[in-house]
């Protein structure tokens, strides 16, 4: 059978009709990223194909927001960031933040987008309670970048070892204001209200339907989240909202039509990403071959159940009664040459200034570090994974010399592991860069065995701020380098195990 | 009287001479403003802080470093603008008892360079309308309704007919402004124009009436009717004194990114002797249905007095203007739909008692808050802007509303200079025949002289021009082009200086017999 486009071919649930329905989320990463081709399901019926497409919501890292002067910052007192165009006070007009502006640009030009020269302003209607002015300034019809495409990699099996690269198409990055929270106080019945959020520059991502499962899904997203932070437009911490995925899921047989697709909602981790589009694909392919229909409607992750259910619709299907926002002009971007002389630099984005000067981007960072030290690929992903990771292994082999490729073992599998048992970051290793550089040089001139250093690390993780080398001297782990002495402890040992000695010598 | 030998006594040099004080001018402004409560012109009057102003202002003078020509001066703002610690109600039950923590950039301004705010001046709620009759605190009455002119000239039909039901309307829906400026009450007042609404009450209570070039003043603090339309108007008793007060307005604020960055040149008026080089352009669709046969009397004659002094007068066309209103309808009610969104009653202003869930609370809120005119307006935007609605009307208002534009494009670069036109089809007509008809019509009806400036966004003014039969003023209108207002109002006050227009003679004046109001009455505070 010929494998689909994206790679994934759905089959329905195992064990169907074996009593109980297979528990939903069990089959998490069951996509086949290697695009083979998929065994036929037992009832005979053709395989699915599942279709993903996100709408990523990254808050721009800014220190105020997009259209006002109040600080953005995050789990401030409530209602402390609220200018009075913030609270949509009558009579008061949008300003652009130009680093908003800014990071978009990087943003687009880091995802290989098009940027607009011309990009407009429109606002979009509905009425919630966190959104005050009861319009969202957004970007509907022109918006900043377009068309662009993120290359992201996928291991295959969860074997780290083999990869394979992707890309998914980036359809527009658009400026747009967040809303504020509200807080549902239900035993009071009454809705409380934080505009501290309240327009705070978002930068809306749009990705193609061009995924197959949660596993790719997550993987974009990861990539998506690696740029960000590189570029320092957005800090994009899932936990603290900074980055906000919706997910796209519908499925069909191959060579017919796109499916009916829901919208999943609530999604606040990578991993529940790639288990909440997966439990909807399975959740779809089940309801289609049960004879039932798959309705257009909102549904939610419960990350605590593991599965997808519908939202409450509060106003059935949305008009959005978009039209221009008549107080922001366009927004124009220059370029060298569309720059014009007598303008304040000031006042103008230059987009080619922003290009020259994008920092290099995890891909490219990844292949610079299997250059220059001889590391594998993979190992070259998971050094990017970890914040900070990238800069301690460098720091370590700046330090020692040590090979890059053994530094790498060590940094993987005895710091990366400890610190992910005791579920640290990099940044709150107990055992610096300076500290491993210095076990790790023992190591390598030889005074201590590997098992010795090992021991070693142990102590140094205890955080009592001795050195290896006090370690090892209090431990005695000391390799005995003097030829008479280590004889002499050989006859010792030789003497006191005679009968031993005899039985060996006689074979 | 003294003004009638042509006298222009200069306020603001009677207080740099000492001749009067900040205090004593405040003061007998507020004494008036009390005597002519009648005309409900102003909604809050903030004596307290105008007379703290006021000697501050004092102390200023005595220094000898006041401010400039606004130093002192007593002036009245719509109360559609934001004024920190003064009430703003926008004439709506939505904003009653609202006061606002800032200052919108024009009455900062203002207050910046020494003016004394007396108060907020009544309008149609949210400035919605043309009769200054649709607010929550009633309408304004047209001082003119009690000038001896008026009175000598209109007698009641019949004797059951109530003498006081004889009381004319101001226009709108800056009519609290204007009648403010015409009673003496104060020397200039902001209004704001959106499709005549300066202009129109100016004509009405005969008053000069500024509308600048959109993008020349701060609308930062103005509470929007339509935002691509909206300009601060500006009313005062004559040309120079605009000019003055637009000279203290105009240029760019980093608060309102629709002005423009271009620095603003404050600019004195030139007495024009000579006005041969002047192309006027006298544009045939403003002969519309309806122009009383007075008013057309009075145009043509202005054109002739142009074409007697030597200007070049010709006839133009605008063939566009007349889809004016029907766009402007689109437009504004769409804008309107969406400006008013922001009052749900959760964040300021009016919320109702309802609390059954959210959505109620908005619905009762919003119906509590707003008159039927918003409602109804925010109902027809919301039409159009509906997904399938939008084509067909928002996106082709707005390509009418460019083709309005190009229009006057045209003309101007054909080398017209100003443009002369009627600024209303009559005079003012008694609030029992105005409200005879609704608001939609009345609106549809009054601006259709005046709104297509605001499509096109130029420059427009009122400059009183003559009295009617019945003893009430009339105005005729120059339209500008873009950013030229300092050749439109050198035009208007060649024009102003022609036809002497008379002044009010008010009772309510009269009986303030002090030196002081002798000031008042001066046509100038510059």
């Amino acid at each position: 059978m010929a494998a689909a486009a994206c790679g994934g071919v759905w089959r329905r649930a195992w064990r169907r009709g074996a009593g109980a329905p297979a528990p939903r989320g069990q089959r998490a990463g069951a996509c086949n990223a290697r695009g083979g081709a998929a065994p036929v399901g037992k009832s005979g019926l053709t395989p699915w194909v599942a279709v993903v497409g996100l709408e990523i919501h990254a808050q721009i890292s800014s220190s105020s927001k997009l259209f006002s002067g109040s600080q953005v910052q995050f789990a401030a007192p409530p209602n402390s960031l609220v200018s009075f165009f913030d609270a949509s006070l009558p009579g008061t007009l949008p300003v652009l933040n130009r680093r908003c502006v800014e990071a978009a640009v990087m943003t687009g030009l880091a995802l290989n987008c098009s940027i607009n020269k011309k990009s407009l302003f429109d606002r979009k209607h509905y009425f919630y309670a966190d959104l005050p002015a009861g319009y969202q300034i957004t970007q509907q019809r022109v918006p900043v970048a377009v068309n662009g495409r993120l290359s992201y990699n996928l291991c295959i099996d969860n074997k780290m070892s083999q990869m394979v690269t992707k890309t998914v198409r980036i359809k527009q990055i658009q400026l747009e204001q967040d809303s504020g929270k509200s807080l549902h106080d239900d035993t009071r019945s009454q809705t409380l209200v934080d505009l501290n959020r309240a327009g705070v520059g978002l930068m809306e991502v749009v990705m193609e339907p061009d995924m197959c499962c949660g596993e790719e899904a997550a993987a974009a997203v990861r990539e998506l989240q690696l740029i960000l932070q590189t570029l320092g437009s957005s800090q994009a911490v899932m936990a603290e909202g900074q980055l906000r995925v919706d997910a796209n899921v519908s499925v069909h047989h191959p060579g017919e039509p796109y499916g009916v697709r829901t919208e999943v909602k609530n999604i606040n981790s990578i991993r529940f990403l790639a288990k909440a589009v997966d439990y909807e694909i399975q959740r779809q392919i089940e309801e289609l071959e049960n004879g039932g229909t798959i309705l257009n409607e909102t549904r939610a992750f419960d990350s605590k159940l593991g599965c997808t259910v519908p939202m409450r619709d509060k106003e059935g299907k949305q008009d959005y009664r978009f039209m221009p926002e008549p107080n922001l002009p366009p927004l124009i971007l220059y370029d060298a040459k569309s720059l014009p002389a007598n303008m304040n630099h000031q006042q103008v984005v230059n987009i080619d200034w922003i290009h020259e000067r994008l920092p290099d981007l995890p891909s490219v960072k990844r292949a610079k570090l299997v250059e220059q030290y001889g590391i594998l690929p993979e190992h070259s992903f998971t050094l990017l994974n970890e914040d900070g990771l990238t800069e301690f292994f460098e720091n370590v082999v700046k330090q020692t010399q040590m090979k890059p490729k053994k530094v790498i073992g060590w940094i993987l599998n005895d710091l990366l592991s400890h610190l992910k048992q005791h579920s640290l970051t990099v940044k709150e290793s107990p055992v610096s860069s300076f500290l491993l550089a210095d076990l790790l040089n023992l190591l390598e001139k030889k005074e201590i065995s590997s098992t010795a250093a090992k021991q070693v690390l142990a102590e140094l993780w205890k955080g009592e701020g001795k050195t290896p080398l006090e370690i090892v001297k209090e431990k005695k782990l000391e390799l005995i380098q003097d030829q008479k002495e280590l004889e002499r402890i050989c006859q010792v040992v030789i003497d006191g195990q005679e009968d031993e000695v005899i039985m060996m010598v006689l074979g | 009287a003294a003004l009638k030998g042509g006298l222009r006594f200069q306020v603001a040099a009677a207080l740099k001479e000492g001749h009067v004080t900040p205090t004593e001018l405040c003061q007998s402004c507020l004494s008036l403003v009390k005597s002519t409560k009648f005309l409900n012109a102003y909604i809050t009057i903030a004596e307290e802080t105008a007379l703290k102003q006021a000697e501050e202002s004092e102390k200023r003078y005595k220094r000898g470093q006041p401010l400039g020509v606004l130093d002192g001066i007593p002036i009245a703002v719509k109360d559609n603008f934001n004024t920190a610690g003064i009430e703003t109600t926008c004439a709506s039950n939505m904003l009653k008892g609202y006061i606002s923590p800032y200052n919108a950039t024009v009455v900062q301004k203002l207050l910046d360079q020494g003016a004394v705010l007396l108060g907020k001046t009544n309008l149609d709620e949210f400035a919605m309308g043309s009769g200054s009759t649709d607010g929550v605190f009633g309408p304004v009455r047209n001082p003119w309704s009690y000038s001896r002119q008026y009175k000598e000239k209109s007698v009641p039909k019949s004797h059951s007919e109530d003498k006081e039901s004889n009381w004319v309307i101001t226009g709108g829906s800056s009519g609290g402004s204007a009648a403010a400026v015409s009673s003496f009450t104060c020397f200039a007042a902001l209004g704001s124009d959106t499709g005549g609404s300066t202009r129109n009450p100016a004509a009405h209570c005969g008053v000069v009436g500024l509308k600048p070039t959109y993008g020349l003043i701060s609308r930062h603090g103005l509470i929007p009717l339509v935002n691509s339309m909206d300009v601060p108007g500006i009313l005062t008793r004559c040309v120079d004194d605009a000019a003055v007060m637009l000279g203290s307005l105009a240029g760019h604020d980093p608060k309102d990114s629709t002005t423009v960055q271009d620095s603003f040149k404050p600019f004195e008026l030139p007495n024009l002797t000579d006005v041969s080089k002047l192309s006027i352009g006298i544009p045939k669709e403003y002969h519309a249905p309806g122009l009383s046969s007075e008013i057309l009397a009075l145009w043509s004659k202005a054109a002739d007095l142009f074409k007697n002094a030597g200007a070049k007068v010709i006839e133009v066309s605008l063939p566009h203007t007349r889809y004016s209103i029907v766009c402007y309808h689109v437009l504004c009610t769409a804008e309107v739909a969406s400006n008013m969104a922001r009052f749900d009653g959760l964040e300021y202003g009016h919320r109702s008692d309802m609390n059954k869930s959210t959505e109620s609370m908005y619905a009762a809120t919003r119906r509590e808050g707003f008159n039927d005119v918003v409602r109804g307006r925010i109902l027809s935007g919301n039409y159009f802007l509906l997904k399938e609605n939008y084509e067909n009307y928002f996106i082709k208002a707005q390509k009418v509303r460019r083709l309005i534009a190009n229009d006057f494009v045209k003309v101007f670069r054909s080398g017209v200079d100003v443009l002369l036109t009627p600024t209303t089809l009559s005079d003012a007509v008694p609030y029992m025949e105005f409200i005879k008809e609704d608001n939609r019509t009345r609106s549809a009806q009054d601006d259709i002289l005046t709104q297509a400036a605001n499509m096109a966004g130029l420059p427009a003014i009122n400059v009183p021009t003559a009295l009617s039969e019945r003893g009430l003023p009339v105005g005729l209108q120059f339209i500008g082009r873009s950013f030229q207002e300092k050749q439109l109002l050198t035009v208007a006050k060649w024009f102003e200086k022609q036809v002497k227009f008379p002044m009010i003679q008010l009772e309510e004046v009269k009986r303030h017999d002090h030196s002081v109001f002798q000031h008042q009455k001066s046509a100038s505070f510059s």
